[in-house]
């Protein structure tokens, strides 16, 4: 008994671990929206006259745009203009050697290496020893910013390019140029477009033609200043027969205000490459009323532009307020593979709105989505899916599996499949299940002798198992541990 | 080791157990025989602490310790393991993992160290023997896809592996053909020892002609109405349970 309540406490005292705010001196720009905060922030980032035409331009289609109406999540109106639209500390590095020690001791605390060495994970190997993690190159986006890029010259040996957004807009204008807005349009949406005029930073990362990334490559995403919004802005590119594994984390300040977060990734895939993208989401979820949190409101698509490309999104969601987002994949090239793997949980009063779009345009395209929804206390929770297959794509195949698991009697999961088919060679399988946390499951494991808390665990990594086993080993882990954090004390 | 006195327990209004008493020693192997619905999967139940079951007097101790007072996870802690009737599957947890969870709760409980990898491996791959489970299923999701003599010979594998003090199998038999009834009686009759004793649930005499049990009660209506020696089994067998007030099972 002693251990269980120790395991309670121990969880419940933890709550959101990552709420903490780093008091350190930063630049903002005054609130408010208009032509001279995009000059303003293309300024300064040194951009070239070009980038700051494509943001005017972004600017003016966003002002004709109206937000989205048709998601199954329900928010007052953002004010545009009562937000701050760049933030950044005032001292900027110029080396890893140079960054402010607040700043090292922010991304310390939440777990983030900033120091080029190896590390141990946490994961002990069936003899009891623990294994030496493989080295992980960090970008850390600070607010607006990128702070610091680890093993940027380890990289370059192998040619990859690793840096923030706009390291590259300076030293690789030609290449950003010519991909940034192919895979996702200046005026797609509303948030792409703002994200287009006021993008702030985000990571660039290109791996030239047959190389195979030596490592993980990885952007922590932070919001640290207060009514200040972060469009991050990501853009990958693999060259033909290249492979690169990428994966970001984000957390935030626990603030009784929203915060907003908009962001654009767009990934871009060869002949014969493959992009896996990963995601752990932990921005602040607000509080069990609903007050606070970061509405996370991000368009992510990948291109498989050459023929047998392969673009894998993995996701786990755990944080925002409200989270509204769907990475696809545009299947352009034959024989090209889209997948997605989804956890999403929501609890207290978060709202989501999650899926994803498969378009097959090439012949011969495949894709697979597992998406897997958890569900606590009064939240709810929407798997939104389309999959359209044009009339070029023959023999076109996909799989979709949405699973919803409930863990209250007052929350809600919600499934909205759309299915386009354009040509009669096409093979579709959708499978879809709604469970309860079983009591007998529960019970089954009690009389085992395993804690409640424990069981609860246990059955939950077990329903998510077939998208954790999709992420690189060590994240696995920190997902697992998220979800039990994520999830303590939350069956009713 | 086990002593139940005038129990009573009801599932939602239903009063099912209206006064159950048993004496238990170490080692001893006692049998409930008993029609469908005369309340023996409920005695299982309400000894593991499944809280659809409301207690509603009398009293458990076991090893001079008061049942009830015990979570059911602390009661399996100390030893009470309880063979399901209809094991529960848990999708995605490999039935190895659970297994090693169950055994280092236990000797937590214990104060024992955690039980290294290795050894539980070696363990778990003799013990699946005792039962002729195939090696495979130790590392495919608990109870998933398996199929129905699978699954009970896994809740005796599960036993084997925790080592409980007192067994109790709440119709293991149903369902089982001839081999599984064999292998899961094989398996407790390894784990038969002075100081661990069995409590079998069953409707049938046949699993009784591979345990040998010490004692026989026979339960109608809630009520343990006559208890022997293992001819009552047989007797059962010939007379069928109309003489005791049951009704006859089909």
């Amino acid at each position: 008994m002693a251990s269980s309540n120790e395991t309670i406490e121990a969880f419940t005292s933890r709550g959101y671990e990552a709420g903490f705010y780093t008091d350190i001196e930063q630049e903002f720009a005054p609130p408010g929206l208009d032509e001279d905060t995009v000059r303003f922030i293309s300024q300064k980032k040194g951009e070239p006259e070009w980038m700051l035409e494509w943001r005017l331009e972004a600017y003016r289609g966003w002002l004709e745009m109206t937000p989205p109406q048709w998601q199954n999540v329900h928010f007052p109106p953002i004010d545009f203009q009562a937000i701050s639209y760049y933030a950044a500390p005032k001292e900027q590095p110029k080396s890893l050697d140079e960054v402010d020690p607040k700043l090292l001791e922010t991304y310390q605390k939440l777990g983030i290496p900033l120091h080029e060495q190896k590390m141990l994970a946490g994961v002990v190997d069936d003899s009891g020893q623990e294994q030496e993690r493989p080295n992980v190159a960090v970008d850390a986006v600070f607010d607006s910013v990128s702070v610091a890029t680890t093993f940027k010259d380890e990289l370059a040996k192998h040619g990859v390019i690793f840096c923030s957004i706009s390291e590259a807009l300076r030293d690789y204008p030609e290449l950003v140029r010519q991909y940034i807005g192919t895979v996702v349009p200046r005026k797609d949406n509303f948030f792409a477009a703002l994200n287009s005029a006021v993008f702030s930073d985000g990571s660039f990362v290109y791996v030239p033609k047959g190389v195979r990334c030596p490592m993980e490559l990885s952007t922590y995403f932070r919001i640290n200043a207060g009514h200040t919004g972060q469009f991050e802005r990501t853009l990958i590119i693999a060259e033909p027969g290249s492979y690169v594994s990428y994966l970001e984390g984000c957390t935030a300040p626990q603030r009784d205000e929203n915060q907003l977060h908009a962001a654009v990734v767009e990934l871009y895939a060869h002949d014969d490459a493959e992009i896996k993208y990963s995601t752990v989401q932990n921005w602040y979820p607000g509080d069990e009323n609903g007050k606070g949190g970061v509405y996370n409101f991000v368009t992510k698509r990948g291109m498989c532009a050459g023929k047998r490309s392969k673009i894998s999104w993995t996701q786990v969601e755990t944080g925002s307020a409200i989270t509204w987002k769907y990475p696809s994949c545009v299947l352009k090239g034959d024989d090209s593979i889209g997948e997605f793997y989804s956890v999403a949980v929501t609890r207290g009063m978060q709202q989501a709105d999650t899926g994803t779009k498969m378009i097959h345009m090439g012949k011969n395209t495949r894709s697979h989505i597992v998406s897997k929804g958890i569900s606590a206390d009064r939240a709810q929770q929407s798997y939104r899916g389309l999959v359209k297959v044009l009339p070029t794509a023959s023999n076109a195949r996909n799989y979709s599996q949405c699973d919803s698991m409930l863990m209250s009697s007052e929350c809600g999961a919600h499934t909205f499949p759309y299915i386009d088919i354009q040509n009669p060679s096409a093979q579709l399988e959708h499978e879809a299940t709604t469970s309860k946390i079983g009591d007998d499951q529960i019970f089954y494991c009690k009389q085992r002798g395993i804690s409640e808390e424990d069981a609860v665990s246990m059955i939950v990594n077990g329903f998510c198992k077939e998208v954790f086993q999709e992420l690189p080993m060590e994240f696995a882990v920190e997902a697992q541990k998220l979800l039990e954090v994520t999830l303590e004390d939350s069956v009713g | 080791m086990l002593k139940i006195e005038n129990l009573t327990a009801r599932i939602e209004e239903t009063e099912i157990l209206k006064g159950i008493n048993l004496e238990m020693g170490p080692g001893e192997v006692h049998a409930i025989m008993g029609p469908n619905g005369s309340g023996k999967s409920t005695l299982a139940k309400v000894l593991a602490g499944d809280e659809n079951y409301e207690v509603t007097g009398g009293s458990v101790h076991f090893e001079g310790a008061d049942l009830f007072e015990m979570e059911p996870e602390e009661r399996a802690r100390a030893g009470v393991f309880m063979g399901f009737q209809y094991p529960v599957e848990i999708p995605g947890v490999s039935n190895s993992y659970f297994l090693k969870a169950a055994v280092n709760a236990a000797r937590e409980a214990r104060g024992e160290p955690e039980i290294d990898p290795v050894s539980f491996l070696k363990l778990a791959r003799e013990r699946a023997q005792w039962v002729k489970l195939d090696e495979s299923l130790l590392n495919r999701p608990v109870n998933s896809g398996f199929s129905g003599g699978e699954k009970k010979r896994n809740e005796i594998f599960h036993m084997a592996m925790l080592e409980p003090k007192l067994g109790i199998l709440d119709e293991t038999d149903s369902g089982l053909d001839i081999d599984a009834l064999r292998a899961v009686a094989d398996g407790v009759n390894s784990m038969r020892a002075p100081e661990r004793s069995f409590l079998i649930i069953t409707h049938y005499q046949r699993l009784l002609n591979y345990i040998e049990p010490d004692h026989v009660h026979v339960m109608v209506n809630g009520r343990i109405v006559r208890s022997g020696g293992k001819e009552l089994a047989e007797e059962l067998e010939r007379s069928g349970y109309a003489l005791f007030g049951g009704e006859e099972a089909a």
